[in-house]
């Protein structure tokens, strides 16, 4: 695949004389076309979103055919598989594996939970963690960014020094000691408090480790548009400097973000997992796909089911967004180049 | 050079206020947190009140804030740091942890490095062939996999289950070089796999980009054979935003980027240290394994940084807003 910009952006060409009316195309118009036009990203954002779909789905599965909660124990029941009667958890400790039965369709954990129904509850905290904290990252990233490129001076030698700090810090590092201290104590910011086992711990972490991957790029766009005369024009105008930012240039950011955010999910899916995996995320009695594979660390080789299947689930998850997110930076083309790491 | 040495002392400058920054941050986040009283973790489970009232005399921990962080620092600087948790000497610990760590990354990077240029090579010069569809999957698959993950997956069906590795653990490139590298084949692609995928996947776009440029089309037009061409007019200008990259990536893998890999594979390693003193909240080795990661990580961007200087007088005359 040739880049976006050697791609043909024309459309067929309307023959000369015919009574057609022509109506320009908007960019985001001939945008749609192009992602319209990759099958690949395509197949893989309705992957995500059919995901999505399951894990909001996960109390059906439940409810009607697992008849069992994500954490109901099991632990002395048998079922019938094929015919045999056979213990849940063997006397061993080796819990049953995947199989085509209702129930225990991806077999049980240590516990005897069903871990069909545990992975669609783990992939809605999983996947909710990834959107919330995408959330907060573009919000400051967008923040940080235009205050910095259009103010530039002090406001930008400020924001921008620390950023270098945050970035300086190794990600994995800084998630996990913010991890620890916060699950601790909860968090506690003016009249906001938050439990030290909410979800939202990890989430404002994740958030919070990834704005100035963001927010640099960002920054450097806004430094381009800055010179733009459309800007020029709005000071002509009388303008003030934050209408400027809202109607002026974030409408030109608009789709650097769409790519970014869509690809920061990815990457706050990786974080958490790996956040999850050293203790330092999810915490009882939520549980994610992070967590799980942590559960099935010690069970590696007597039921490496309950590493392999969470595993699996953030992979795909995963490669549907940066798939789908390559599309769309292809079909968008924005100017600003992202590289985020995640672990 | 004009400037360079101007430029060189502002940057060891901003490099040392980064580092000081990074060291209080670390110290304030372990020190409002609730129920971590450093005073219980030295004493024990069964300290009485008069054991911790010594303690935090001893210490020093009753003293203001600043007070404890200069006292901190000067230990760690002095080579005295000792864990709250079992007061092992920090720096000690530190110390037994880089060859492993430096093993480690320093494999792990050639190898990325080495994959990532031949796999965007390939799949620049086969632009929309099956090669190239081929290998874009691949790397989108590396860069999706959680790292930890495919260290599990790999422990089990390659070493458990196949026997072809060692399951885990180190030997010391001194008592054995091959058992040294036999037991790092895992580990080395497990920490290299999310870097292969980024950096064929960069080196690609970036050779389709260079290979538009008018002095391509001018070589070509001179009758160069297309192999030299490819190789020393394509690649050649293609590889200097990789290899600052990979400068970049260097010092963040070696600054903490190989916890996952080195917990998984329970080599120990500094990487293990941290993790371990994270999970008992043992501020001293954090503090220190901070540091050291973070001095890397700045490290890599100063030289990078001053290495583009050299190269580019824009930047280090500040004539460049970005």
């Amino acid at each position: 695949m040739p880049p976006a910009e050697a791609m043909p952006t024309g459309e067929p060409q309307l023959p000369v004389g015919d009574q057609v009316e022509i109506v320009g195309k908007s960019p985001w118009y001939l945008a749609y076309m192009r992602l319209r036009r990759n099958k690949v990203a395509l197949a893989f954002g309705v992957l995500f979103i059919v995901i999505v779909l399951a894990c909001l789905a996960a109390p059906l599965w439940a409810n009607y055919v697992a008849h069992t909660g994500p954490n109901e124990n099991h632990l002395t029941e048998k079922i019938n598989i094929g015919g045999k009667e056979t213990f849940v958890v063997a006397p061993t400790g080796i819990p049953i594996g995947p199989g085509l039965h209702a129930k225990f369709l991806l077999g049980a954990d240590d516990n005897g939970r069903d871990v069909m129904v545990r992975l669609l509850y783990g992939g809605r905290t999983s996947i909710y963690i990834g959107v919330m904290a995408a959330f907060i990252t573009t919000f400051f990233a967008v923040a940080v960014g235009l205050a910095a490129g259009y103010w530039g001076g002090w406001t930008d030698s400020v924001l921008s020094r620390t950023m270098d700090i945050i970035w300086a810090f190794p990600v994995l590092l800084l998630g996990i000691a913010l991890g620890t201290a916060l699950s601790v104590g909860g968090l506690q910011i003016g009249p906001l408090s938050v439990p030290a086992d909410s979800l939202w711990i990890p989430i404002l972490i994740i958030g919070f480790v990834y704005v100035p991957y963001m927010a640099r790029p960002i920054r450097g766009e806004v430094l381009a548009l800055r010179e733009k005369e459309f800007v020029e024009a709005a000071v002509a105008q009388g303008k003030g400097p934050i209408r400027i930012m809202f109607t002026e240039l974030l409408p030109n950011l608009i789709s650097t973000i769409i790519v970014f955010f869509t690809l920061n999910i990815a990457n706050n899916m990786l974080l958490e997992a790996a956040l999850s995996f050293l203790g330092a995320g999810v915490k009882p009695p939520n549980s994610s796909w992070g967590t799980m594979i942590a559960d099935g660390e010690d069970r590696l080789v007597t039921a490496p089911h309950l590493t392999l299947v969470p595993g699996l689930m953030i992979v795909l998850t995963v490669l549907a967004l940066n798939v789908f997110g390559d599309g769309l930076r292809d079909a968008l083309n924005p100017r600003a180049k992202l590289r985020m790491e995640a672990n | 050079m004009e400037g360079m040495g101007r430029f060189i002392i502002r940057r060891l400058v901003g490099m040392i206020a980064v580092l000081f920054a990074i060291s209080v941050l670390v110290f304030l986040i372990f020190n409002v947190i609730p129920n971590s009283d450093p005073a219980l973790r030295i004493g024990g489970k069964n300290a009485n009140q008069q054991l911790i009232d010594r303690i935090n005399k001893d210490w020093g921990f009753n003293d203001p804030l600043p007070e404890q962080y200069v006292t901190l620092m000067k230990k760690t600087f002095s080579g005295d740091l000792v864990s709250y948790q079992n007061q092992r000497n920090v720096i000690d610990q530190i110390k037994k942890g880089i060859p492993v760590t430096f093993s480690l990354c320093i494999g792990a990077a050639i190898i990325w490095f080495l994959l990532g240029v031949v796999f965007g090579y390939l799949s620049a010069i086969r632009a929309g062939r099956a090669t190239d569809r081929a290998l874009t999957i691949l790397a989108l698959i590396g860069i999706s996999l959680p790292v930890f993950w495919l260290g599990e997956m790999l422990l089990y069906y390659v070493a458990n289950k196949a026997g072809l590795f060692p399951v885990g653990d180190y030997v010391k490139f001194s008592e054995d070089p091959l058992q040294w590298a036999n037991h790092l084949i895992l580990p080395w692609f497990t920490l290299a796999v999310l870097y292969i995928g980024f950096y064929s996947r960069l080196l690609r776009s970036n050779m389709l980009d260079v290979m538009d440029e008018d002095y391509v089309r001018t070589a070509r037009a001179k009758g160069l054979p297309e192999r030299q061409v490819r190789l020393k007019h394509v690649l050649r200008n293609s590889l200097i935003p990789i290899i600052t990259l990979f400068g970049l990536d260097f010092g963040a893998v070696i600054g903490g980027g190989a916890i996952l890999t080195e917990t998984v594979y329970n080599l120990p390693g500094v990487g293990l240290y941290a993790g371990q003193s994270v999970a008992s909240l043992d501020l001293p080795p954090l503090i220190a394994v901070t540091i050291f990661g973070a001095f890397f990580i700045v490290l890599l961007n100063t030289i990078v940084d001053i290495v583009y200087a050299y190269l580019d007088p824009r930047i280090r005359l500040g004539t460049q807003a970005a």
